[in-house]
């Protein structure tokens, strides 16, 4: 039973979260566009958002990328720069120091959608369930903690490198692998990969839309031209963007 | 040289009574929906007077329009693309909804639906963002209409700058007049620059500045880079909105909707050509007192033949040239300038102009203390201090401001002598620089004002732009997702929650 159960959650179900996000955001972006946003609450109350959003944003930033470079990076190649030891020892710092962060962040964010009264009355229940699951999932990643400075030899770090890259390269590992590790990590596991299910179905979906283009557009503003038709080339006949030079 | 045509506005403040006609027709057809009860496309503010959303004018707080570098380049007061991007999580110059007002109801139900009382049932009012009781309304949209509140909250108006403001505040000094606001439709919007997602855009063929609903990701910096704020966050969709100029109507060849129903008729749609290619230069010069100088350079003079024919080059149809010659707009703008850009100082070149109003002149003119002109009173002895106007209107220049009050002081002299005397006194027009055949025009425009002298809107040309046959069988206008009803309660992709009936009937009805 204990088998099947890893093998459904470890095995199949990150492929359903996978297909599911990936899938998902793509139909969403093509037929709702106009649903697609960051959904900001910032006119309604600014009161505990600028601390909350920027430890909050910041931190799960440094987080996210920290876990793809943490989970993803192959052995072979961190162990040219330090040792297995050493690299969970910075992973737990700097993980340990962004967690916590992030968590007074999230907490004044959920704390502030839960109890102001405008915020809650204009909160869809999507809106609260993802705060509320990534605030369990940062717990349950900061009560790692003390668990992975008991494996000092980064063991349990390895197993979940594995089983991560065994997943994207869809060359799953052997779920048994997994049965050694402690509860936090199971569950941090199977609740990180719902994150991936809701995903389009959530304001989450304004993480794809990250507008680091801005950082590349030339000069400042933006002019559209509507370009007269010619015989055969309906298509083009939209509206294109153009960049008026500044 | 690559010329533009943009369909400009100008409204005549000395004729606006301030009925507000404007603002609430406006409201029914744009605005009336959850999520954009506090937003006015339109509003008239009475001056002196903070404004709405308090404060607005106040850059010190809000940061709006665009700052010029030590380099001579501009770039948006809330900062360059990094700085923007820095502050998207929590963005430190954006006004709450309390700067507006809390949008609210009443009850009216409880007229009568109260049992038998000893007083009079009363509608109490109600927010329509929490449905909460509101014991008290503290602000709205008009909350200083015909001077209301106490000077003192009045006078931190900061077109008072310059001016000895405390002698305002006495009952016989006391000076108002209105200001109706929309967006301006910049050669130059900083809520474009500072879009982050470039959803914000400026239509070639018309200069009217959109929003793409489809692209907005609500990142929200528009809001703050508009010095006018007239952007509005819409708090139920999540995406900002702002005026449309009524393009549906423009490109019909129809007045917008505050234009159409302007009792008044102090509003001027017209043709305007200027030259794309200037626009960086016209809004980087050093002065700010040179910038209503330098936009006015930009506008090109629809009569010249090298502008006409550079414009058909750059495919400005015939019909636009038109118009462009017939334009009230470049008439009272360039020709008579009488007509000025409202704060340029913000250096977004903004394309709805004002001709300032007249005041009565006062009461130390009228005792002999002050000067009277001849015939003509001096436009300083005006009620309305020269200063305020041109703090409003040219970045404190008060020279240009003068001589559009001065031209307009002689027109109305001239029509005067002539049909209560009968008399055509060139000298009065010469004197402001004028021919008697201009004043006439003018009157004509300004006084008169028929519809056909005030709105001269040349159709635009979709049917070479779009193909009919790939619009067939769409839904018309829709909230961006084409036929899907986004709002439906079962979606899938959470849509828009609407919370009350009233607005979902309001919004697709």
């Amino acid at each position: 039973m204990r088998d099947i159960t890893f093998t459904i959650l470890f095995v199949w179900y990150p492929y359903v979260c996978l297909t599911v996000f990936l899938l998902g955001s793509l139909i969403r972006y093509d037929r709702e566009q106009y649903s697609w946003k960051a959904s900001s609450s910032q006119i309604l109350r600014k009161k505990q958002l600028a601390w909350g959003s920027n430890l909050f944003h910041f931190s799960i930033l440094f987080l996210l990328f920290g876990h793809t470079l943490g989970l993803l990076t192959p052995t072979s190649i961190y162990t040219l720069l330090m040792t297995v030891e050493q690299k969970q020892l910075v992973a737990v710092i700097a993980g340990g120091v962004a967690g916590v962060v992030c968590f007074v962040g999230l907490s004044l964010l959920l704390h502030r959608r839960l109890f102001d009264v405008r915020i809650r009355a204009t909160s869809t229940r999507m809106d609260i369930a993802v705060l509320i699951i990534l605030w369990v999932q940062l717990t349950l990643g900061l009560i790692t903690l003390p668990y992975s400075l008991a494996h000092s030899d980064g063991s349990a770090m390895l197993i979940l490198a594995h089983w991560a890259q065994g997943i994207l390269t869809l060359q799953p590992v052997d779920p048994n692998t997994l049965q050694g590790l402690d509860w936090p990590y199971l569950v941090h596991l199977v609740l990180g990969m719902t994150l991936f299910l809701i995903f389009p179905f959530s304001r989450l979906v304004h993480i794809w839309s990250a507008p680091v283009w801005y950082l590349g557009r030339r000069g400042y503003q933006v002019v559209r031209t509507r370009r007269v038709l010619t015989t055969g080339s309906v298509s083009e006949s939209t509206r294109q963007p153009a960049e008026l030079r500044q | 040289m690559k010329i533009r045509a943009q369909i400009a506005m100008v409204l005549n403040l000395d004729k606006c009574i301030g009925c507000h006609t404007c603002s609430v027709t406006c409201k029914n057809v744009w605005t009336s929906r959850e999520g954009m009860e506090y937003a006015w496309f339109n509003n008239v503010e009475t001056k002196p007077g903070i404004g709405y959303p308090k404060d607005w004018e106040n850059q010190d707080r809000w940061n709006g329009g665009w700052s010029r570098k030590r380099n001579g380049k501009i770039e948006p007061k809330i900062g360059g693309k990094w700085r923007i991007l820095a502050n998207i999580f929590a963005n430190p110059n954006m006004p709450e909804i309390d700067d507006y007002y809390e949008p609210f109801t009443f009850d009216y139900d409880h007229l009568k639906s109260a049992p038998e009382l000893e007083a009079f049932p009363t509608a109490r009012p109600r927010s329509l963002i929490t449905g909460e009781r509101m014991e008290k309304i503290e602000w709205g949209p008009n909350w200083e209409e015909i001077l209301g509140g106490e000077f003192a909250k009045r006078s931190k108006d900061v077109n008072f700058e310059g001016v000895q403001k405390d002698i305002y505040g006495q009952f016989e000094n006391t000076f108002m007049m209105y200001l109706p606001r929309l967006c301006e439709h910049c050669l130059n919007p900083t809520c474009a620059a500072a879009c982050p997602s470039g959803a914000i855009y400026k239509r070639e063929e018309d200069g009217i500045v959109l929003i793409d609903q489809d692209k907005c990701r609500g990142w929200r910096m528009c809001v703050s880079g508009c010095p006018y704020k007239k952007i509005y966050f819409n708090w139920s969709s999540g995406k900002s909105e702002k005026c449309i100029f009524c393009y549906p109507r423009i490109e019909a060849g129809q007045p917008t909707v505050c234009s159409e129903t302007c009792v008044g008729r102090i509003r001027y749609l017209g043709v305007m050509l200027y030259d794309a290619d200037r626009i960086e230069e016209a809004a980087s010069v050093a002065d700010e007192k040179d910038l209503y100088g330098a936009q006015t350079e930009i506008f090109l003079n629809p009569e010249d033949p090298t502008v006409i024919a550079q414009a058909r080059a750059d495919g400005v149809p015939d019909a636009w040239l038109e118009a462009a010659r017939l334009s009230p707009v470049y008439k009272m703008a360039m020709v008579w300038k009488v007509a000025f850009p409202l704060h340029p100082e913000y250096r977004t070149l903004p394309m709805v102009w004002y001709v300032p109003p007249l005041s009565p002149i006062t009461a130390a003119a009228e005792a002999g203390k002050m000067g009277t002109d001849g015939s003509m009173p001096d436009v300083r002895s005006l009620r309305i201090p020269l200063k305020y106007l041109a703090n409003l209107l040219t970045a404190g220049d008060e020279e240009p401001v003068a001589k559009g009050l001065e031209r307009m002081l002689a027109m109305r002299t001239y029509m005067r002598a002539k049909t209560i005397d009968g008399v055509i006194d060139e000298a009065i027009a010469k004197k402001v620089g004028l021919t008697a055949k201009q004043i006439e025009e003018m009157y004509h425009i300004m006084a008169i004002a028929n519809y056909e002298d005030r709105f001269v809107i040349p159709t635009a040309h979709r049917e070479v732009t779009e193909d009919a046959y790939e619009l067939r069988g769409q839904c018309g206008f829709t909230f961006g997702d084409g036929c899907m009803p986004s709002d439906t309660s079962v979606n899938l992709f959470g849509g828009v929650k609407l919370k009350n009936d009233k607005s979902k009937a309001g919004a697709h009805g």
